[in-house]
């Protein structure tokens, strides 16, 4: 059965790209405002399941050919061994640093080791929210 | 004034979804109820637009915009799983 569906696919050519750029400028305003990793994974997740509604599940792995399973684990890999670091340093568990660095281009700019974790978060949550909805939407 | 305005309105608006979210439990078809979603979907975001300029703040702009996709993705899926009973295909047959 053929459906003609060319302006769902002309639609989502356009807004995938808004949803990407929404999930990575809410993943990098989690320092000082509303988002942050676990918020930018869910819109990350959600440009992806709209690609995975727009066409199907053979074409988007041919675009994307991750094992949405090791991007969780590698994620939650990532977030604890950022959190473990603190503890060869005599820190507690979880203890974050910030610095300023003097970037020849940028200026004085802000780095902390926040962001790492807070990319750990955000792979695990891609991960599992992608993992989650395409075996709940098995056709068998 | 521009106050009194923007509350009239939000009473609106909410009147607006309650009346939609009639169409969704009433609904004849099921087009009909995803339509009606989809319409309160648009309806809410107009009124966190209207309680953010109320509280003349900018932290609920990207509350709008995340609902504005989850209700877009969401009406997709809607329509998909009506029109062709699967909502992500394993093989398209094109």
């Amino acid at each position: 059965m053929k459906i003609n569906d060319v302006i769902l696919r002309t639609v989502t050519k356009a807004v995938i790209f808004i949803i990407l750029t929404l999930g990575v400028y809410l993943f990098f305003a989690g320092h000082h405002s509303p988002g942050g990793g676990f918020i930018g994974g869910l819109v990350l997740a959600s440009a992806i399941v709209l690609l995975y509604l727009a066409n199907d599940i053979e074409t988007v792995h041919k675009g994307l050919p991750f094992n949405f399973k090791k991007v969780a684990a590698i994620g939650v890999l990532l977030a604890t061994g950022t959190a473990m670091v603190s503890i060869f340093f005599n820190r507690p568990f979880l203890t974050q640093v910030a610095t300023y660095i003097e970037l020849p281009l940028l200026g004085k700019t802000s780095f902390s080791s926040v962001t790492l974790f807070e990319a750990g978060v955000a792979l695990t949550v891609v991960g599992t929210v992608v993992t989650i909805i395409l075996s709940i939407s098995e056709e068998e | 004034m521009i106050h009194t305005l923007l509350l009239v309105a939000l009473a609106l608006f909410s009147l607006s979804i309650a009346i939609t979210l009639y169409r969704v439990i009433k609904g004849p078809t099921m087009p009909d109820r995803a339509i009606a979603l989809d319409t309160i979907g648009v309806n809410l975001l107009s009124a966190i637009a209207i309680v953010s300029i109320v509280l003349q703040t900018k932290a609920y702009l990207e509350a709008i915009l995340i609902l504005g996709i989850l209700a877009f993705i969401g009406t997709i899926a809607f329509t998909k799983y009506i029109e062709r009973g699967v909502v992500i295909e394993r093989k398209s047959d094109r």
